[in-house]
């Protein structure tokens, strides 16, 4: 008895990136929950590299106006320091952004029942399956980390702009913003991956035998 | 009464190959408290390039046994044979080759993939199959003009009638030249005239291609056509019928033949 090869990646890719084009619409409000979440993740660590550049770039009352501002200082070590509190609003939209985001695969698996079944029907394998869905997780993971980041990033300097001025821009370390923007897209890709695994083995479990069925 | 396929005597088809054996296969489904013996012991032989038709009410295990002839359900106890493999043997890739290369499937509610065109859902098999490009392409189009569809490859389902997605379905099944097809219940969404244009059609491959076709069917109009057909009731085979038999027991008085035996 022959075996089955699994597919190359090109090919899976070029199913995934049809499967997202045709629903793009609902793609797109998978996603936004994970362009607001990692939006907030980008504009909370912008807006620290802001206020970092100021503090180093000095002057003669930018520490109490930080102060004023509600940024913690490390005074000895002159820095800004991101606070508990901070952090934990931070993780936690995150947390719920992966919640969200089980939900909508599991959903979308659960539409795609009779799709999954029968492509395994035709040949497909498991693998195959679990590719799939994390491919599109992947793309819309990366897409949306993107966009939320390029938001997170341009709320956070108009904000400071507004608040300080001009020297924003003069002061600004921009690699330290580039840093801060490339981490929050992997954050938010692997995120996306993340909520993405289960409904994708739910799937890749699922007996061809189901595309048989007619009631759904 | 049981009726064993093997004891039975083909004229024509003594020396012929038998795609598909069953050797007293029976299924059980727990369903926690109680034990449902929905096969209570199937022997059936299928002999290549056959049109079979199982018929049998509902609850019958018809679909049941209908699943395990195509590899997608294993038996309780006994054995399943296709083309001479025994399917419980196999692993995953192997049971996945099988359902690529050897079985093409009919679904009754289509099961077109929604997000692809009439031609990708036709090529899929093929990629699945390792075959991509133009070899496949052009196959696909092949496939679209022998079942009737020229000029509809870039249609999707939805644009499709259910009639033209059934040809679709059909002209997919053909995509690997498999050795059988499995059509479960091939007619039922669609109205009497197209369900007969498929019936046609089915039987045409059938007879054109040598390609065994195994339906589950409620649709006495599949009868006419079939060289055999396979009555269930109540998890065993009640009885084996051959072509000429039928013609005479269905001739004129459509509806009365097969419901009181």
């Amino acid at each position: 008895m022959e075996r089955l090869a699994g597919l190359p990646l090109k090919i899976s890719l070029g199913i995934a990136l049809k499967s997202i084009k045709v629903r793009f619409f609902r793609s797109l409000i998978t996603t936004f929950s994970l362009v607001l979440a990692v939006a907030f993740l980008s504009f909370t660590h912008i807006s620290d590299d802001t206020a970092q550049s100021l503090l180093s770039y000095g002057g003669p009352d930018i520490l109490s106006t930080l102060s004023g501002l509600g940024y913690d200082i490390d005074s000895a070590a002159d820095s800004i320091i991101a606070s508990p509190k901070q952090r934990w609003i931070v993780f936690l939209s995150l947390l719920v952004c992966v919640v969200g985001i089980i939900n909508a695969q599991l959903m979308s698996v659960t539409e795609r029942f009779r799709e999954i079944g029968t492509m395994k029907c035709l040949g497909a394998l498991d693998s195959f399956v679990v590719k799939i869905f994390l491919i599109e997780a992947a793309l819309q993971g990366l897409a949306g980390s993107i966009a939320g980041t390029v938001l997170g990033g341009l709320a956070s300097l108009t904000m400071a702009l507004a608040r300080f001025g001009l020297i924003v821009f003069t002061s600004l370390s921009w690699p330290a913003v580039l840093e801060s923007m490339i981490i929050a897209v992997i954050i938010g890709t692997s995120l996306s991956l993340l909520g993405a695994l289960y409904p994708a083995l739910v799937a890749a479990r699922m007996q061809p035998v189901e595309a048989m069925r007619v009631e759904q | 009464m049981k009726t064993s396929a093997a004891v039975e005597t083909y004229r024509e088809d003594m020396t012929s190959k038998k795609i598909v054996r069953v050797t007293d296969v029976t299924k059980d489904f727990d369903l926690g408290k109680i034990v449902v013996h929905v096969l209570k012991g199937i022997d059936l032989e299928i002999a290549t390039g056959h049109y079979i038709s199982i018929m049998g009410p509902s609850g019958s295990g018809k679909s049941t046994l209908f699943n395990m002839i195509g590899g997608l359900d294993k038996p309780t106890s006994g054995k399943v044979f296709i083309d001479e493999v025994d399917i419980a043997q196999l692993d995953a890739y192997e049971l996945a080759w099988l359902r690529c290369r050897k079985i093409g499937y009919i679904f009754q509610t289509f099961n077109l993939i929604p997000v692809m065109t009439a031609l990708e859902n036709i090529t899929l098999p093929m990629t699945f199959a390792g075959s991509t490009g133009d070899a496949a392409t052009k196959k696909g189009i092949e496939l679209l003009d022998l079942v009737g569809l020229e000029g509809r490859h870039s249609h999707r389902p939805s644009e499709l009638s259910g009639g033209q997605q059934q040809r679709v379905a059909v002209a997919r099944a053909l995509a690997n030249d498999p050795s059988i097809i499995l059509a479960d219940e091939p007619t039922g969404n669609l109205d009497l005239t197209t369900g007969e244009d498929i019936i046609t059609l089915l039987k045409k491959l059938s007879r054109e291609r040598r390609v065994t076709v195994i339906s589950a069917t409620h649709d006495y109009k599949m009868l006419n056509v079939s060289d055999k057909v396979i009555w269930i009731r109540d998890g065993r085979i009640e009885k084996i019928q051959n072509r000429e038999e039928l013609d005479i027991k269905t001739g004129g008085v459509e509806e009365t033949s097969g419901g009181d035996v």
